[in-house]
């Protein structure tokens, strides 16, 4: 099964050999509060872009299901404040999380499994929106507003795991080995239904495939990926609150995944990385009381120049300069 | 054979293209990780993190104006040596607080932060401080107890009192002086209030005090069935409700005939309540609290901060809100402790901070502040009334508890062994 034209492995291959020696060369903040974040977030952005583009369900209950893991691994964690009765290893609380989120994932899909477009926002929406609320009213299992703190992650190698490069090497791994599931999954047989759901359900009821199984698995498959997303969230985040799920921050990353472009799974990080930059640095740029003003442009002047997002005006460009070719003599076709 | 021109045409454009956004980026990303790296040893870098994003801004932009004052007083100079001020703003959620601590001291490398503004960050922050060597984190205003109450940050220090401790006083003054042993506490269901009502009750009970609980959700707009619910031989109604949920409750509560006195928490008499027009301003005069701060306070220091506050700033607020006070103090403590070490920062902040947990000084209101061994503020509290102001409500100061602990006056570990402030804790109904 071929998941890239040799070019793009070429691509993907280079890109990943830059990234992998980044270490040695940029200042830790750049490791782990600007491409770390961007990678953890562009993860919960990935499980979104891999549903709007391969069954054309735009979910706005990722960043929940992320909070789902990230609540998990919270509420077992060995160091957590305040502590849980059930703490177990690290090692066993994250695949918990993940799995919870999986699980979870599919519970989202299985109750807005007849609802399309404007209707499924609708509904995923309401979820995201019920489940922070609950957990900042929950104080038994959540710790209401003021969350779950003090998780820090397990140690690898020998090293705390917020150490700024062991943080971002486990990002960049988890990210890229999603990122690859995500093209090897697009291509099996599941993928190749889960478009045609996309582009016709119909048609695809009548050739026998069964159209809610395969949503239901399609969502959860994007719950697994936001989980994985979520436990490295918390980690960062030192802990979770009902604001790390909260309404700004579905919001954030659905705009990471519109400026990133929808059309592909490198998208979303791409608009992480554009996220995360302008959230960064908007306030040392332009005004500090005022910097929000910029963030909007920016998001703005990014949709309105190209509604596919970054990745669709890199695209354009490189149309535009095939057709300016194909005009000075290239051979149309 | 046209077909395969044009594909490696493309590939060659392809591959142009990535690199030259690879080129753009490298440069891009070194470019800005250059400004990083400028640090020289005569500027002390003081970073800051308030809200002027969500619902707290107009309290961030006053935490400013407070902070710019403190750093004006000294023009910005500790022993020769600048201070070089960098803000940086949060929307009252931990994560985002968390960010921009991580910026202003990764990126920016300051030596110390003064914030954040709102409970949850404070603990966020705490978290954080706890990771780091050699820098040190200075609350803002942020009052959740467990801040510096459990699992302490060597890092985190609060010259500012925190919820638990602004009730002290009330409990003691509503049953002794008021003679009122029965109240109805309406209270929001969340952490905050939680703080605040331990500080009441621990007082109101042990005096022999009864309480009636009435929780209601944050954002609560109809207090029907509460207002029903409060006991017929109540004395007075404890409101521990901030903004709108106050004005909601006290609005239905007039217009439903109520005439019990009303007894505030710290945050419930604020601007909302104070400026609206309708049925509640009734309830509203002689209404009592407790807190770290009072519109009107006769000492002299209090009167010069706030026409030094109005003179700087004359867009600001009327009266200094509990923001300011809160960062102005905090900065206060953390340019006493600089220039007791001469500015000097070398050393992993070792004699900095060794200086900061000792400062003792008067804040604004003219408290004496000081810390405790987990480097929290003890400091006054001072008993309010609602006054009309030549036609403008203002809290007025009319009593002080002097040298309120975090334990409130209890033992450490008795005071641990209460638990977290919750629903049920603490709890004393009524007998029948």
């Amino acid at each position: 099964m071929i998941l890239m034209s040799r070019t793009q492995w070429a691509v993907t291959a280079l890109a990943l050999a830059i990234l992998a020696v980044l270490p040695l060369l940029l200042p830790d903040f750049w490791l782990s509060g600007i491409l770390g974040r961007s990678l953890i977030y562009g993860i919960v952005a990935l499980s979104i872009t891999f549903l709007a583009s391969y069954g054309g369900f735009i979910s706005l209950a990722q960043t929940m299901l992320a909070g789902i893991a990230g609540y998990t691994v919270a509420i077992l964690a060995p160091t957590a404040i305040p502590a849980g009765q059930n703490a177990v290893s690290y090692w066993l609380a994250m695949p918990l999380a993940v799995l919870a989120a999986t699980l979870a994932g599919a519970v989202v899909g299985l109750i807005a499994i007849r609802t399309r477009d404007i209707y499924l926002l609708m509904i995923t929406l309401a979820l995201a929106v019920g489940f922070s609320l609950f957990a900042q009213s929950n104080i038994d299992w959540f710790n209401g507003y003021e969350g779950i703190r003090n998780v820090v992650g397990p140690e690898l190698f020998g090293q705390p795991f917020r150490a700024h490069a062991v943080f971002y090497y486990v990002a960049l791994t988890v990210s890229a080995l999603l990122y690859l599931m995500v093209l090897y999954v697009v291509r099996t047989p599941f993928g190749l239904v889960l478009q045609g759901i996309r582009d016709n359900p119909r048609r695809v009821s009548a050739l026998g495939f069964d159209v809610a199984v395969h949503r239901i698995a399609a969502f959860a498959m994007a719950g697994f990926i936001a989980g994985c997303g979520g436990v490295l969230i918390t980690f960062y985040n030192i802990g979770i609150t009902p604001g790390s799920i909260g309404m700004t921050a579905t919001v954030n990353v659905l705009v990471m995944s519109v400026i990133g472009g929808l059309g592909h799974p490198i998208g979303a990080f791409i608009g992480a990385v554009i996220f995360t930059l302008i959230d960064t640095f908007a306030a040392t740029i332009y005004d500090r009381d005022r910097f929000n003003t910029l963030i909007g442009l920016v998001f703005l002047g990014i949709v309105v120049a190209s509604p596919d997002g970054v990745l669709g005006l890199g695209k354009r460009l490189t149309g535009w300069r095939k057709q300016r070719d194909a005009g000075d003599g290239g051979t149309p076709h | 054979m046209a077909e395969q021109d044009h594909q490696g045409e493309k590939t060659m454009l392809r591959k142009k293209l990535a690199y030259r956004t690879a080129t753009a980026l490298a440069a891009g990303l070194f470019a800005l990780a250059g400004i990083g790296a400028a640090a020289t040893q005569d500027v002390i870098k003081l970073g800051s993190i308030t809200t002027l994003e969500g619902p707290f801004a107009t309290g961030g932009q006053d935490a400013y104006r407070a902070m710019e004052m403190a750093l004006e007083e000294i023009d910005y100079t500790i022993n020769g040596k600048k201070i070089e001020w960098i803000r940086e703003s949060s929307n009252a959620q931990a994560d985002v607080a968390l960010a921009r601590a991580r910026k202003l001291i990764e990126q920016d490398n300051v030596d110390i932060i003064v914030g954040p503004l709102s409970g949850a960050e404070g603990i966020a922050l705490r978290d954080y401080s706890r990771t780091l060597e050699g820098k040190t984190i200075v609350n803002g205003s942020s009052g959740a107890a467990d801040t510096t109450l459990r699992d302490a940050s060597p890092n985190f220090f609060r010259f500012s009192t925190e919820g638990t401790q602004w009730m002290a006083g009330l409990g003691n003054h509503v049953y002794k002086d008021l003679n009122v042993g029965h109240v109805a506490l309406v209270a929001a269901d969340y952490a905050f209030p939680y703080a605040q009502v331990m500080g009441f009750m621990l007082e109101y009970c042990q005096a022999g005090g009864a309480v009636t609980k009435l929780w209601s959700p944050l954002n609560t707009t109809d207090f029907g069935s509460i207002i029903a619910n409060i006991p017929q031989d109540a004395g007075a109604i404890v409101l521990i409700q901030g903004g709108t949920d106050a004005l909601a409750f006290l609005t239905q509560y007039a217009e439903a005939g109520g005439d019990l006195p009303i007894i505030g928490g710290s945050i419930t008499a604020d601007q909302t309540l104070l400026s609206a027009r309708g049925p509640h301003q009734r309830l509203m005069e002689g209404m009592l609290a407790a807190g770290p701060i009072a519109d009107l306070n006769e000492d002299p220091m209090w009167v010069a901060w706030v026409s030094a506050y109005r003179e700087r700033f004359p867009d600001g607020f009327d009266s200094p809100s509990i923001h300011a006070f809160n960062y102005y103090t905090n900065t206060k403590a953390v340019l006493l402790a600089l220039d007791e070490v001469g500015g000097d920062l070398s050393d992993g902040q070792k004699a900095f901070q060794e200086a900061l947990a000792k400062v003792e000084f008067k804040n604004p209101m003219g408290a004496n502040v000081r810390l405790d061994e987990n480097r929290q503020a003890i400091s006054d509290i001072f008993l309010t009334r609602i006054v009309n102001d030549g036609g403008t409500l203002r809290t007025a100061a009319f009593g002080k508890t002097e040298g309120v602990t975090q334990t409130m006056g209890m033992d450490r570990e008795a005071f641990l062994a209460l638990g977290a402030p919750s629903r049920d804790n603490p709890d004393c109904p009524p007998a029948n």
